[in-house]
């Protein structure tokens, strides 16, 4: 199956654009690492969203979304501020039931499965905003990211793995978690949902307000977090520097699903370009 | 977000002296209520001992009541004025409960079984009624804007008290119960009564901090009152959670209940408005929302009141209630966040 780069206006997503026929993607003149007709090649489908509608009110925040995300893959999901990036991702974790359409999870429903169970299927988000425990201190949002598991062998093997992978944490382990500044808690927010041992890593603006060195962090830090084997869903306003790790790319834009691609083939286009990396 | 949010005005204005100006006239202040104390102690040290004593036996009945205005507060940010009237129901349960149903006349230590039952079913009661009332009417107003559920609230309280007022239920008067105890009396203190105020409610409250701070519930409770969508990531569920702090503080009310009855051995239907303000203006003191300001903030106010109305130089009952409410205005343009609550340092 191909999924070219093409715009789909209007109607249910996820098919050829006009102008773009099917078939013409993955052309030898665009450096995809590899061919979009091959991608998830032997590989299983973890996350598809069918035919999304989500609302607030009468306002549809979504509309007849397509998505699928293959295990191991760097997903991204960009377009601008109320695109309705992070309602995909509040209603894939539960916290949003949609209008129509369906959240499939591992070759199973769980639209309609309330947010706090959603966590025990493996989906864990690192929300927008943050939304860390201000007043308990570092080790104690750590534990609460493992709070739906038993297994204290593997919760022990976990948090020492993020604590590898932001020191900075383990500096300030039992500091207040509301004291570190915006970076720290960031890398907080990553590291919590890891600990809830996820196979599909939700991530919503992860790189928001950080300076510039703390941005190319969290990035290559979400790089080891997928060669450590899992899947991860990336949302973000920082298209640039989401495409240059993600696999594959769709963008969305006022709720519709604009376009979507391999994320090397979205960098080396002009027009996408010219619409989302600021020339 | 902050230490007192009431009605969805943040508190944040503080009466600005100047550092040094403040810090003196704060001292004077503590001086002028130690020196009280003292002279109180010294000039009348009978009064002052039973004075002491029922401070204690009234205060650990707030600092019960106190406690579930704070943990309400602490996980939904909601004033659940009907909770002092839960307390009041409560109360009403144990004594037909008691004397009714147990026959339970002359207080002695031979009636700690149906003592034992009276608790348990109060306390059940109380955990009942408050998530009930949490899960038909605030539930319903959680994403409302703060002031419906704090009106449906006040509405409930005249709810429990309309229902109390019954002829069927306790009436419009104050009801004396026949229940008389034996025993030994310190300065007018029956020595059973406050025994089995402090031995009922020490325990409760060590339960309760157990569970707060070291159960799993307890974390999910801390975590659900910082951030309810970043506790329903975690896997938390937070409708159970508040259900369950409900459940706590209606139980907490239940046995302050029963323990209200055989102290005072009446029951009557406003008994829950005036407890309930004292144990809400407990909760405030100590610091709303931290459970052990609300319990030193109820004992507080039961010793302040107690040596008001019984110490030598107190300034007589009929000042009790101004008394605690000049402190707590004091106390509040000093140290808005109360004894114990936390001043906002998060950052966002």
């Amino acid at each position: 199956m191909s999924h070219p780069i093409g715009t789909s206006a209007d109607g249910p997503s996820g098919t050829a654009g006009p102008g773009v026929p099917a078939g013409d993607s993955g052309t030898a003149t665009l450096t995809a690492p590899q061919p979009a007709g091959e991608r998830g090649a032997g590989r299983e489908v973890i996350l598809e969203l069918k035919d999304l509608n989500v609302s607030y009110g009468n306002i549809a925040a979504v509309k007849d979304l397509n998505l699928t995300v293959y295990e191991g893959e760097i997903v991204t999901l960009i377009g601008s501020n109320g695109a309705g990036k992070s309602t995909t991702l509040r209603t894939i974790s539960g916290l949003l039931k949609p209008r129509s359409g369906d959240v499939v999870f591992k070759g199973r429903r769980i639209n309609g499965i309330p947010g706090h169970d959603v966590v025990k299927l493996g989906i864990c988000q690192s929300p927008e905003g943050r939304k860390i425990f201000q007043r308990m201190t570092v080790s104690e949002n750590l534990d609460l990211g493992a709070f739906v598991r038993k297994d204290a062998d593997g919760i022990a093997r976990d948090r020492e793995r993020v604590l590898e992978l932001f020191p900075r944490l383990r500096e300030r382990i039992d500091q207040k978690a509301g004291t570190m500044s915006g970076g720290e808690q960031q890398m907080l927010a990553v590291a919590r949902a890891l600990l809830g041992n996820p196979s599909l890593l939700l991530l919503d603006e992860p790189s928001m307000g950080l300076a510039p060195v703390l941005v190319d962090l969290i990035f290559e830090t979400i790089e080891t977090i997928r060669s450590q084997g899992t899947t991860v869903l990336l949302v973000e306003q920082n298209a640039l520097a989401a495409l240059e790790i993600a696999d594959y790319a769709y963008v969305l834009e006022s709720g519709h699903l604009n376009m979507q691609g391999p994320a090397a083939q979205m960098l080396a286009d002009d027009s996408v370009a010219a619409a989302y990396l600021g020339g | 977000m902050t230490a007192l949010a009431i009605g969805g005005t943040n508190r944040k204005a503080k009466i600005r002296l100047g550092p040094i100006v403040e810090r003196v006239l704060g001292i004077l202040i503590l001086l002028f209520a130690v020196y009280w104390i003292v002279i109180n102690a010294i000039d009348g040290p009978d009064q002052f001992v039973g004075s002491v004593l029922v401070g204690l036996q009234n205060g650990a009945l707030y600092a019960l009541v106190a406690l579930g205005y704070t943990m309400v507060y602490g996980i939904i940010e909601l004033i659940n004025f009907a909770h002092g009237d839960l307390f009041m129901l409560a109360s009403i349960v144990a004594a037909n409960l008691m004397v009714n149903v147990l026959g339970v006349g002359d207080l002695t230590t031979a009636t700690i079984l149906p003592l034992i039952v009276a608790l348990v079913v109060c306390m059940a009661f109380g955990a009942f009624v408050n998530v009930s009332a949490e899960f038909l009417a605030y539930r319903r107003l959680r994403t409302a804007p703060k002031l419906a559920p704090l009106m449906t609230a006040v509405g409930l309280s005249f709810v429990f008290r309309g229902i109390a007022q019954q002829d069927y239920i306790n009436g419009s008067t104050q009801k004396n119960w026949p229940v008389n105890w034996g025993g030994p009396i310190i300065e007018g203190v029956y020595v059973y009564k406050l025994l089995l105020v402090l031995v009922v409610t020490i325990p409760l409250l060590l339960a309760m901090t157990y569970i707060v701070a070291r159960t799993r519930r307890g974390k999910a409770m801390r975590a659900v009152a910082q951030d309810q969508d970043g506790a329903r990531l975690m896997g938390i569920n937070v409708n159970g959670t508040i259900s369950f702090t409900f459940a706590l503080g209606g139980a907490l009310a239940g046995a302050a209940g029963v323990l209200y009855f055989l102290v005072q051995t009446q029951t009557y239907y406003d008994t829950g408005t005036q407890l309930g303000l004292i144990a809400f203006t407990a909760a405030v003191l100590g610091g709303i929302g931290n459970l052990t300001g609300a319990v030193v903030g109820g004992v507080a106010i039961g010793l302040v009141q107690a040596l008001n109305e019984g110490g030598a130089h107190g300034l007589g009952s009929n000042w009790s209630q101004s008394l605690v409410f000049i402190i707590l205005i004091v106390l509040m343009v000093f140290k808005p966040e109360g004894i114990f609550g936390r001043r906002t340092t998060e950052k966002v």
